[in-house]
């Protein structure tokens, strides 16, 4: 346990020492805030709710969090440093773990840093502050989902662009398997239950029940089974290569 | 300390490493050395834990490599290949880093950090960020890394490439100074470096070890070993070398150079060079001789390690 904070926290300031966090923390309010308030109208909605903010989040971190991600282990790789790291008495487990939760602890501030959304909207009416909540951990467990994607494709390669379009595409994968214009394309031709089948793997089914209000336990497995796959396959990886 | 047993290591259907068995003690330097590809590397890899072997057992000190892989590894200093560190890190920030991943922290970590910095010459570079030095300070930062823990095993792939000739002056040192203590293998292509540090020495050609010995005992190897030359002020080289070759315990002697006189004389057996060179020397105060020089050829490591690392069809090109 020591160890991955140890890591985690080598790692966070590595992301503060280049400008990594801040374009991201910064891109991510800019675009949060054009789209909740220019392409949904919060205001003109007139609802006491922030799906209009939310609604957007499986898209802005398709591009973001891979941007954030693709040089996990890419960069450790290219470097050499991976060689350093897993000769400390470290397990790769313990690195892999310290790591995601780094940048995963950037993406939590970045949401963090919305609360004037929070206060504003509590301002002008009387908002369901749980559903509100539940949205945040949705968001935050998507957002993990996504990294962990992200980790795996930059552990099979020491480039960072083809790290950042695998997991750009694997992470499309995971929202079109569940969006509504795709999912209402496979009815036409397939059987409900291999609809409902597919669509089961999608964060966008899980997303939205969880912004309904309800932390449902399948939604939340869903989130967390997802991370642990993706952590898992990237120990995979990380050994496969070491074994050469 | 480090004791390796019949290690393999194919990467797909090629042999990288191929039953490569060796011991060292606390207090001996162990040199590695190679050409390019020889398996150095790889071998230094599976050591340091960072590729598990294909075949075969490492311990460090008491504990297995594969077994209980994280004990291992707390006994072990490792500077790797090209010396990666963490380029966006402050030399101290990293150091620290690499402390505390050790295990030590607080005041422990930061005198361990000190130690490392006084002991690599880091302190004017303390607070820049390592993408910002030459060379030579990050090769030191790396290397400062590998010793942190004042670890009992170090293992040190080519840690004076790229340095310029004092900082290389200045690893021997520490390296020799350090071998003292503790069980060191380093691997190399400069040949003047093992025997300016190695305790013992190995050539690896191949995935395999061709020669285990101290410099010494390699460089008996050579050729010219145990030779002895001889250099006049005057004289004919004609009249001196037919003089030498009555001597009884010379095989035979070639004329290095007429004017002034250079003989070689060969002895019969490489270990009988003193035996020659007396004899050489009584020899030129009964014939008067005005003697330059006489002195015993230690054989040259460079011409060994040729002539072991060579495929047999260049070692016929090479003596043509």
């Amino acid at each position: 346990m020591k160890e991955i904070l140890i890591i985690a926290k080598r790692e966070l300031r590595g992301y503060f020492s280049s400008p990594v966090a801040f374009v991201f923390i910064v891109i991510f309010l800019l675009l949060s805030g054009f789209f909740t308030f220019m392409m949904a109208n919060f205001f003109e909605r007139g609802e006491a709710n922030l799906q209009s903010f939310f609604m957007w989040h499986p898209w802005l971190y398709l591009f973001l969090v891979p941007a954030v991600g693709m040089r996990m282990w890419s960069d450790e790789r290219r470097l050499g440093t991976i060689e350093l790291l897993l000769t400390m008495p470290v397990t790769p487990w313990q690195a892999i773990v310290g790591k995601f939760l780094a940048s995963w602890l950037i993406i939590g501030l970045a949401l963090l840093l919305t609360f004037p959304l929070v206060i504003t909207v509590n301002y002008l009416g009387n908002p369901d502050n749980g559903v509100i909540f539940a949205s945040y951990i949705g968001s935050l467990l998507m957002a993990g989902a996504y990294l962990a994607i992200s980790a795996m494709t930059s552990a099979m390669t020491r480039n960072q662009v083809v790290s950042f379009i695998v997991s750009v595409v694997l992470s499309l994968f995971l929202i079109l398997a569940g969006w509504p214009p795709v999912t209402n394309l496979l009815v036409s031709w397939a059987q409900p239950w291999l609809v409902d089948g597919i669509a089961a793997f999608s964060v966008m089914t899980h997303f939205d029940s969880i912004q309904k209000g309800v932390l449902d336990s399948r939604d939340l497995l869903y989130f967390l089974s997802v991370m642990g796959f993706s952590l898992f396959t990237t120990s995979v990886i990380i050994r496969a290569h070491r074994a050469g | 300390m480090i004791k390796v047993r019949n290690l393999k290591k194919h990467f797909g259907p090629k042999v990288a490493v191929n039953g490569v068995s060796f011991t060292i003690e606390r207090g001996e330097v162990l040199g590695f050395l190679g050409p390019n590809g020889a398996g150095k590397s790889t071998t230094m890899r599976m050591i340091t834990g960072f590729i598990p072997p294909s075949e075969g057992e490492i311990k460090i000190g008491e504990f297995d490599m594969l077994k209980n892989p994280i004990a291992a590894k707390r006994l072990i200093g490792y500077l790797p290949e090209n010396a990666p560190s963490y380029a966006d890190m402050s030399v101290h920030g990293f150091l620290s880093f690499a402390a505390e991943l050790r295990g030590l922290s607080g005041d422990a970590n930061k005198r361990a950090v000190a130690r490392a910095i006084e002991m690599c010459f880091l302190e004017p570079v303390l607070h820049q960020s390592i993408e910002t030095l030459s060379k030579g300070y990050r090769h030191r930062t790396c290397f400062a890394q590998s010793i942190i823990h004042d670890p009992a095993v170090l293992i040190l792939d080519e840690p004076t490439d790229g340095l310029d000739p004092n900082q290389k002056h200045e690893m021997r040192t520490l390296i020799r100074r350090m071998g003292e203590k503790k069980a060191i293998i380093f691997s190399t292509h400069i040949l003047e470096e093992v025997e300016a540090v190695c305790s013992r020495a190995v050539i690896i050609d191949r995935g395999q070890i061709v020669a285990n010995g101290t410099p010494r005992e390699l460089k008996m190897r050579s050729d010219q070993a145990g030779a002895v030359t001889l250099r006049l002020l005057d004289g004919s080289a004609a009249a001196v070398k037919s003089k030498i070759d009555q001597i009884s315990a010379v095989a035979r002697s070639i004329v290095l150079s007429e004017s002034p006189v250079a003989v070689r004389a060969f002895p019969r057996q490489k270990e009988s060079g003193d035996e020659v060179s007396r004899a050489l020397g009584e020899m030129a105060s009964k014939e008067r001789w005005k003697v330059q020089e006489l002195r015993i050829e230690e054989g040259r490591l460079d011409e060994v390690f040729r002539g072991i690392t060579l495929p047999d069809n260049k070692k016929e090109e090479t003596k043509k």
